[in-house]
């Protein structure tokens, strides 16, 4: 029997991050800003039917760059944890801590035991309620790493870029179009063309909804909030 | 079959069920039933009923619970919101129909959620035929459900409602429909008052009408409270949603038809 050839641990790690990221570089991006009622995500996607936003419980939303099929089996798993554990408690006992938790565990696992790690890096959002619990946004990376992040956050291609802007441009209690406009702003801050409502996906968690804080806002709408301001 | 584990995307029906979810992974947490129940007095939920009106359905329920002749709770809820198109309404044990009732809300967002997209109404009242089936054996212990479902369907741009039997067995009514112990008079009182195309305020008060009815007929069923200040529940299913009535509304109408019927009693 052949000996198999010794790669060093390090070497072997640098070798899947370096894989990763790379796979995750060619994206594209996705931010998140706190505004005042609540929490805005947006996407840069042109498909209007393959989401990269989505509702995972009453007031957590996930966002997922990379890989579909990766990202978008990481969303279900999140989905089902959220929902048995509602389902056991109570609907108020379900936390972006603890799923964020989860998806930490599951990149950490398949970073280090699987051949290929996951080329994926997901965000996960919630919340507070009106009687002044905070927002909270976790960033979990395709090795595990996970972050809390306060105010804004991105990720994806070109997300130092993005951060750069962002960390130049965030104020504190804005109004839904303007955190919108800013969105846009930084999103196009990577780009030589100007992105229109047709290739973005933009959802918030509204605070102010009742129960399920989750809400897609329509391309018609968001061209119009994308007008209002120009 | 390892070499065949990408097939497995297609084989497997259940990802978007709940139900399915808690099979595989949280059997413990599914309502099942170790031992009969007969001869033990459980609360059971009395009358519900569900009718159409021009925009949507229309779903009522009294509020009081009862284990055999005792009143077991006075201000019980039994139509519960399912989504933002449709509503069920609880008779029978209490207990686990309420917990059926979360089961299927829970059931109905998790599909929503992981597809995307809404079930058919179709699609709903029949996930909820095969979980009213799985409650077969505690039914045949006593502790039946059965449950009207009611929903606004956005295909057919009209209210539909379901009435189910304890084998799960789902049955379309055109107009109106009551379930529980009071349901027989409840519906007799329906048959007599209910319009084609009624308003929502027509409706409203049909509804209050009928349980009224069934209160003073059925002694399971709790009439309007005005000692207390409790009276039935009403909910509405229309395009725009599902919404509760006010409770104010709700006691005006009572009041209304309690002034109506005295007035007929002593003659004036």
């Amino acid at each position: 029997m052949p000996l198999p050839y010794y790669v060093s641990p390090e070497q072997m790690m640098k070798d899947k991050a370096e894989y990763a990221r790379k796979g995750i570089s060619r994206g594209r991006s996705i931010v998140a800003l706190e505004y005042r009622d609540g929490i805005l995500l947006v996407a840069e996607n042109p498909s209007s039917l393959l989401h990269k936003v989505s509702e995972i419980y009453d007031r957590i939303a996930f966002a997922g760059v990379g890989k579909y099929n990766e990202f978008e089996n990481l969303r279900i798993a999140g989905i089902r944890h959220a929902d048995v554990k509602g389902y056991s408690y109570s609907r108020g006992d379900v936390t972006a801590k603890a799923l964020a938790n989860a998806y930490s565990q599951a990149l950490g696992n398949i970073f280090t035991q699987d051949i290929k790690p996951f080329e994926v890096e997901v965000l996960v959002a919630e919340v507070g309620d009106e009687n002044g619990s905070r927002n909270e946004v976790y960033h979990i990376l395709y090795d595990g790493t996970i972050e809390d992040e306060r105010n804004y956050a991105a990720m994806g291609g070109q997300a130092e870029e993005i951060r750069r802007f962002l960390k130049d441009h965030y104020k504190d209690g804005m109004t839904l179009d303007e955190a919108l406009q800013l969105g846009v702003r930084a999103l196009n801050v990577t780009q030589n063309k100007s992105l229109t409502e047709r290739d973005l996906e933009v959802a918030v968690l509204d605070r102010t909804k009742t129960r399920r804080k989750f809400r897609r806002i329509p391309p018609e709408v968001l061209s119009q909030l994308l007008a209002t301001a120009s | 079959m390892t070499d065949n584990e990408w097939q497995m995307a297609f084989q497997d029906y259940s990802t978007c069920s709940f139900i399915d979810l808690l099979h595989r992974t949280s059997p413990r947490l599914l309502p099942t039933l170790g031992a009969s129940v007969e001869g033990v007095e459980v609360p059971h939920g009395t009358t519900v009923l569900a009718l159409r009106f021009r925009d949507g359905v229309i779903m009522a329920g009294d509020r009081q619970a009862t284990a055999g002749y005792q009143v077991a709770s006075r201000r019980i809820d039994k139509v519960f919101k399912c989504d933002d198109l449709s509503g069920i309404g609880i008779a029978g044990a209490a207990g686990p129909a309420m917990e059926m009732a979360k089961l299927f809300q829970t059931e109905l967002e998790h599909y929503e959620k992981v597809e995307g997209d809404n079930l058919s109404l179709e699609g709903k009242a029949n996930k909820l035929s095969q979980m009213i089936r799985m409650n077969l054996q505690a039914a045949m212990m006593g502790l039946a459900v059965v449950p009207i479902f009611a929903g606004f369907d956005e295909k057919a741009g009209l209210g539909r409602l379901f009435k189910y039997d304890i084998t799960g067995g789902r049955y379309e009514e055109r107009d109106y429909d009551a379930q529980g112990s009071g349901s027989k008079d409840a519906r007799d009182s329906l048959k007599k008052l209910w319009k084609r195309d009624m308003g929502r305020d027509d409706a409203l008060r049909v509804a209050l009408e009928a349980l009224v009815d069934a209160a003073d007929e059925d002694v399971g069923t709790g009439g309007p409270d005005l000692i207390r200040g409790i009276f039935p529940t009403v909910k509405a299913v229309t395009r725009s949603g599902f919404t509760e009535v006010g409770e104010d509304e709700i006691r005006r109408v009572c009041e209304a038809i309690l002034k109506d019927r005295s007035m007929s009693e002593q003659g004036g």
